[in-house]
């Protein structure tokens, strides 16, 4: 099964998706991809990866970590699939990077890793920009770069944990207006999802709906204005972002909340 | 008017609170079981906001791998996990050496705020609570401090949330932690880096505050190491006192 939250007709709903992206409400109803704003799929806290492929590490010049680079981002920076994410004016570099995402289904503490998946619901697909002009040494990677407005889309959906054989080999490919941009594989990983849940569990508490983003294969590229962005994770799910302009996007968001 | 959230018979209520302490919930004065937290929403905290503290770390700061001072708000995330109310328990974690107390101003939102002005940016929020942002030692602010900070109840908040209006000056506030009734560490608002309004404005730029989300406002320099059995209590002039026992896990 796919699980999605969309809004239709004002109102919030959770529903489960079927071939081509069609959703099928709690009614019955069946209604498109497109007639519905696709929202993110869960809402808990995200635990983002940083350099956990090694040649991704390599890419930025920092060698491999020995122990998991865990960033926090908060649920004001998701946004979901098909929607749009805004470059600031006057940056140099903003890059998307593809990764695949663990959801938690069940409380989580001190798990083992050999007991670890049992503890995930299932998986997505996220698109964690950064713009690294904002970098700064403190808290690095800092929230200005990271936890900015819709600059972290989500989704489209949550495929249950049964569907995905193993989450550790799938391919990674990211395509700016068409043209494959990024490409890998998840058994790169420095740290797979059994040992990032049990590394997050022996200190602290993962709850349902929290979500562990595995960070990104080399390949990054600068995007703009006007450039459709797909991340896909194979098997899992494909996510569409289209990046505006900072005036258009708030003047797009201020239209919304005057309505 | 001081808000809180009580909860009394398994339900979970609103509840406004006298000078004494005394919740009240519909007119009626309660007994709680428990204080929850009386916010809902992210918490952000804010962090080198004293400057006591700062000017204490300009040295290293200016060597590898920080190189130069903050140029912005350094800004951290404390998740839900960490949340507690007053009265609650600190666990002392397992495996842990020391863990250090944190007196802090919380700023809770009051109404969405999205690219608001230094000059309005009071007017976007609700009112003040205490905050006790606890930690392992910050031995370095390199890399995000999720180890340290996001710990299963390293963030008690309340008791109360006092209204922004009854607040005549958030910038000079006496803020005191005491450890089994002494007193520990003692500052002011008045010594932050950066105010209230210059943060609201300046995180506003790239991201949404939503009503209920807490801003934690810093930390002064002096954090003191807690230990199992201790009563820790955070004091805020004018805002309340919050006081938790730390238990061993």
């Amino acid at each position: 099964m796919k699980h999605a939250r969309i809004r239709y007709q004002g109102e919030v709903h959770n529903v489960a998706v079927e071939d081509n992206n069609v959703v099928r409400l709690a009614d019955g109803t069946l209604l498109g991809e497109e007639q519905v704003e696709w929202l993110a799929p869960a809402t808990g806290s995200m635990f983002a990866l940083g350099l956990n492929y090694a040649d991704h590490a390599a890419e930025l010049a920092f060698k491999a970590p020995t122990e998991p680079l865990v960033f926090i981002k908060a649920p004001n920076t998701y946004t979901g699939h098909r929607q749009i994410t805004w470059r600031p004016d006057n940056v140099a570099y903003m890059h998307y990077e593809c990764e695949l995402v663990a959801v938690i289904g069940k409380t989580a503490r001190n798990v083992k890793r050999e007991d670890a998946l049992d503890y995930v619901a299932g998986y997505t697909v996220c698109n964690d920009y950064a713009i690294r002009d904002y970098l700064e040494n403190y808290y690095r990677p800092n929230l200005r770069v990271k936890n900015r407005d819709c600059t972290t889309p989500v989704g489209p959906y949550i495929i249950d944990r049964e569907q995905i054989a193993d989450p550790q080999n799938l391919k990674l490919r990211t395509w700016i207006n068409g043209e494959l941009r990024q490409e890998g594989s998840t058994k790169d990983m420095i740290f797979d999802i059994p040992f990032l849940i049990e590394y997050l569990s022996a200190f602290m508490t993962l709850q349902p709906g929290d979500m562990i983003a595995t960070g990104t294969p080399e390949g990054l590229a600068d995007v703009k204005p006007g450039d459709e962005v797909v991340v896909e994770v194979e098997g899992v799910g494909r996510l569409v972002n289209t990046i505006v302009s900072e005036a258009d996007f708030f003047a797009a968001k201020n239209a919304a909340a005057a309505q | 008017m001081r808000r809180a959230m009580i909860e009394v018979d398994g339900k979970v209520l609103e509840a406004t609170v006298d000078d004494n302490g005394q919740p009240f919930v519909n007119g009626q004065a309660v007994k709680p079981d428990a204080w929850k937290a009386p916010f809902g929403g992210t918490v952000f905290g804010i962090a080198l906001n004293y400057q006591g503290l700062l000017d204490s770390k300009l040295a290293e700061f200016n060597q590898d791998p920080y190189k130069t001072p903050p140029k912005t708000p350094v800004l951290y995330i404390k998740t839900p996990n960490t949340v507690v109310g007053h009265e609650g328990s600190i666990v002392f974690p397992a495996g842990v050496d020391a863990i250090q107390a944190g007196p802090a101003l919380g700023v809770v939102i009051g109404k969405r705020a999205s690219r608001v002005s230094e000059a309005e940016a009071l007017s976007y929020v609700g009112g003040y609570t205490a905050v006790n942002e606890v930690t392992l030692p910050e031995v370095s602010f390199y890399r995000p401090a999720v180890k340290a900070k996001c710990r299963d109840t390293f963030c008690p908040v309340g008791p109360v949330v006092v209204d922004a209006a009854d607040i005549k000056d958030p910038h000079a506030l006496a803020i005191k932690l005491l450890v089994n009734g002494e007193v520990r560490q003692q500052n002011s608002t008045a010594n932050f880096v950066r105010s209230i309004p210059e943060l609201i404005s300046f995180l506003s730029q790239f991201m949404t505050f939503e009503p209920g989300d807490l801003i934690i406002t810093g930390v002064p320099e002096g954090r003191v190491d807690l230990k199992v059995g201790d009563q820790v209590e955070v004091e805020i002039e004018g805002v309340g006192r919050l006081s938790n026992t730390v238990v061993a896990e």
